[in-house]
């Protein structure tokens, strides 16, 4: 059995606390659109906004490590093997069939989940991120003479919380599709990706 | 040694006493003139106009400001609507209308006998000084024009009771600047009783504690009513008339010539008082588009005081089988019906509604056109909106009524109230002789016949303002049914939400739910080893 070191100390801790802020920002979030009552709105909107400020600087930190270590390139578009990761999801994974994609130190995530990160990170986030400022800042901006209609930046805003949640979603189930249903999760907090025997002897 | 000490500290003490005793009387530090050393004051007086000639010996101008005054005219011209407002010319629905119940009206008027259109406006001696500088608390005005009683006096006649004599000169030897007390004896009791009118202002304020007013705390910052409405040349500052509804200017700084209104909150507080919390600057942004009262005053009618919020005149004139007028009472002694004015409503800690607000207030005058067929009748319709940048959202007391109107010539009315005489309505109980004598005295046409409508009247809430851990909280307007529910044209942050943006995302992550649990079914079922 194989064992490759593929997330890092700082990975880990982005990935966790990114986690962690996240669903507080939905939690939040969706309060604040009045969806429903839990804290109020007014905790609901400083926790908001709280850990908003976290999550820009955590990721102020995340893109000088991706550039940095060059870790940005896993997240380049590919197609290559992408019909058979499609057909795996599919099919094979209940034919009890190997991933096809074979996970390596330089490319750690198969093209089907490239891309899926990839969309967080060039449309979902960016749509949140400039929406979330604006909908902060919308006085200032009025001020500045770039007049926004806070019901159109809330639209924005909205629409962005809904792809994220469904990326939540989708992603907190494909954690479970590793060889065993916890795999990934250990992998995500070890670091360590325990490679599939099976998988491993058919690639052979 | 003992007893030498001792004997010091009794002479120290008996010096301190010889000490006191030498000190010249305490010099008054809050004016420059003892009225009771003034020579032209030591002597009795036989009617108010006669302390008023008096006052103008020395005060050779003050007559003729307030001439200028609408606390003197009671009438005043709207520049922006070219209407003519004052008490002498609106209608609310209250006690509907000055007209012929001046004499009673009056007593509230800063003259002397106004009691018909005979009364000189030119008259310097007919301008009351007292009804506001009076600090003994004892000044009194009759209903017959606003006359004070020199002598015991039965008012009103025939009534039997008796209104004790008061002494002028005692009174006059002691005026000194507006009190809350002055002001509140006509503007705590507007509309006929303790907090009737505003709804904000009551007996509660002469005296009131940080709860009910943090700016007029007795004990407190103990504001008077001209700290904020100040009164150059006696013209006393701030208007329901003619109102500020956006006061973007800043605070007000001495020797900075500024003409803009010294009563709104900005013109002390600035455009950006909030400096402490969690969000200063988010808080400080809301003033763009609510006003600072909104959420500074939490409740109006607070300090025990119940507001009138309904009169129901269509009710008036019910009598006891013996004849004689009703007079109703609720479990906590509020007159809930009157013969002679029909059914109230009253109410404390009443929230108050919200409306867009511009300042711009127009009036259904006497000859405007109205039809119960219309609705609601709106007795000052209030301009603004979310789109004009000159509203704000403002709490306002809506006093709702049902009142007399002409269904012939579609107008509202000028009933003749009080009086002894046989057209009056608070003594005969008949509209249509109480209505003829009102408006014939205002030249208005009358069909004679009677009919009801209903109507609405805007107050909008100001005073009252409460310690700010009482504001109201963001949660109570953010959220559906909150307090500003029926604010149109902007879009609030947990209230409103894009209904089919609110579909779409609800299927798509619900979909992803779906369609992720019948992939780990089929897994489930599918699973081998």
């Amino acid at each position: 059995m194989e064992r490759i070191y593929i997330f890092t100390r700082f990975e880990r801790f982005w990935h966790w606390a990114q986690a962690l802020l996240i669903i507080a920002m939905l939690v939040t979030g969706f309060e604040i659109h009045g969806t429903y009552k839990l804290f109020g709105f007014e905790k609901a909107g400083q926790v908001h906004i709280y850990a908003a400020w976290t999550l820009i600087t955590l990721w102020v930190f995340a893109i000088f490590w991706h550039f940095t270590t060059g870790e940005w390139r896993q997240y380049l578009p590919s197609f290559k093997k992408i019909d058979l990761v499609i057909r795996h999801y599919a099919w094979g994974i209940f034919q009890g069939e190997p991933h096809p994609f074979k996970v390596t130190r330089a490319r750690k995530h198969n093209p089907l989940q490239a891309f899926a990160y990839l969309g967080v990170k060039i449309l979902i986030n960016p749509l949140i991120w400039i929406s979330g400022l604006a909908y902060l800042y919308y006085n200032e901006l009025e001020a500045a003479g770039v007049a926004l209609n806070l019901g159109t930046i809330a639209l924005l805003h909205t629409a962005g919380a809904f792809m994220m949640l469904c990326f939540l979603i989708a992603h907190v189930y494909l954690i479970t599709t590793g060889h065993t249903v916890t795999a990934h999760l250990k992998a995500m907090i070890s670091g360590w990706e325990e490679g599939d025997a099976e998988h491993g002897k058919q690639a052979s | 040694m003992k007893i030498s000490h001792l004997g010091l500290l009794a002479g120290l003490l008996f010096a301190g006493i010889v000490h006191a005793a030498d000190a010249p009387a305490p010099t008054k530090l809050n004016t420059t003139a003892d009225h009771s050393k003034f020579k032209e004051l030591q002597r009795e007086f036989g009617s108010g106009s006669e302390v008023t000639k008096a006052c103008l010996t020395c005060h050779t101008e003050a007559a003729l400001q307030i001439h200028r005054t609408k606390h003197w005219t009671w009438e005043l011209l709207n520049p922006a609507t070219q209407q003519r407002l004052g008490k002498k010319n609106v209608i609310n629905n209250y006690c509907l209308s000055a007209g012929t119940n001046l004499g009673s009206c009056a007593t509230c008027h800063v003259g002397y006998g106004w009691t018909d259109a005979s009364f000189d406006f030119k008259s310097q001696e007919n301008v009351d000084c007292l009804i506001c500088h009076d600090t003994s608390g004892n000044y009194k005005k009759l209903p017959n024009g606003g006359l004070p009683p020199v002598k015991d006096t039965e008012s009103p006649p025939g009534s039997g009771k008796i209104v004790k004599a008061i002494d002028l000169a005692k009174i006059a030897q002691k005026v000194g600047k507006t009190s809350r007390d002055t002001c509140g004896a006509c503007h705590f009791f507007g509309g006929g009783g303790d907090g009737v009118k505003h709804g904000e202002m009551d007996s509660s304020l002469a005296s009131p504690d940080k709860e009910v007013d943090v700016h007029m705390d007795a004990t407190g910052l103990d504001f008077t009513c001209s700290t904020c409405h100040k009164a150059p040349a006696h013209d006393v500052a701030g208007s329901r008339y003619v109102p500020t509804g956006k006061d973007t200017e800043g605070a007000h700084i001495r020797g900075k010539v500024d003409n803009s209104n010294p009563a709104t909150c900005q013109s002390c507080h600035g455009q950006a008082p909030h400096k402490a919390g969690a969000q200063p600057a988010k808080l400080n942004q809301h003033a763009d588009k609510v006003a600072c009262q909104t959420c500074h005053i939490p409740q109006f009618a607070r300090g025990g005081v119940a507001t009138k919020m309904n009169w129901d005149w269509s009710t008036a004139g019910k009598l006891s089988p013996e004849g004689k007028p009703l007079l109703n009472k609720d479990a906590k002694g509020h007159v809930i019906y009157d013969s002679r004015k029909g059914d109230f409503v009253v109410a404390e800690n009443v929230t108050p509604e919200y409306a867009w607000f511009n300042g711009e207030v127009t009036y259904t005058l006497l000859g405007d056109k109205v039809d119960k067929a219309d609705g609601i009748t709106l007795i000052n319709a209030l301009g603004g909106s979310a789109a004009d940048g000159r509203s704000l959202i403002w709490p306002m007391k809506v006093m709702r009524g049902t009142q007399p109107y002409d269904p012939v010539n579609k107008t509202l009315v000028m009933p003749h109230l009080s009086g002894n005489d046989d057209t009056a309505y608070w003594t005969n109980f008949n509209w249509e002789k109480a209505i003829a004598t009102g408006m014939k005295a205002a030249n208005a046409p009358f069909s004679g016949q009677v009919d009801f409508l209903k109507t609405e009247m805007y107050w909008p809430i100001t005073h009252m303002v409460a310690p700010k851990e009482k504001a109201v909280g963001c949660n109570e307007c953010h959220t559906r049914g909150g307090r500003l529910d029926k604010i149109e044209g902007i879009y609030i942050p947990g209230r409103d939400a894009h209904q089919l943006l609110d579909l779409i995302g609800w299927l798509a992550a619900g979909g992803t739910l779906a369609g992720v649990m019948l992939h780990a079914l089929v897994r489930i079922v599918r699973r081998k080893n």
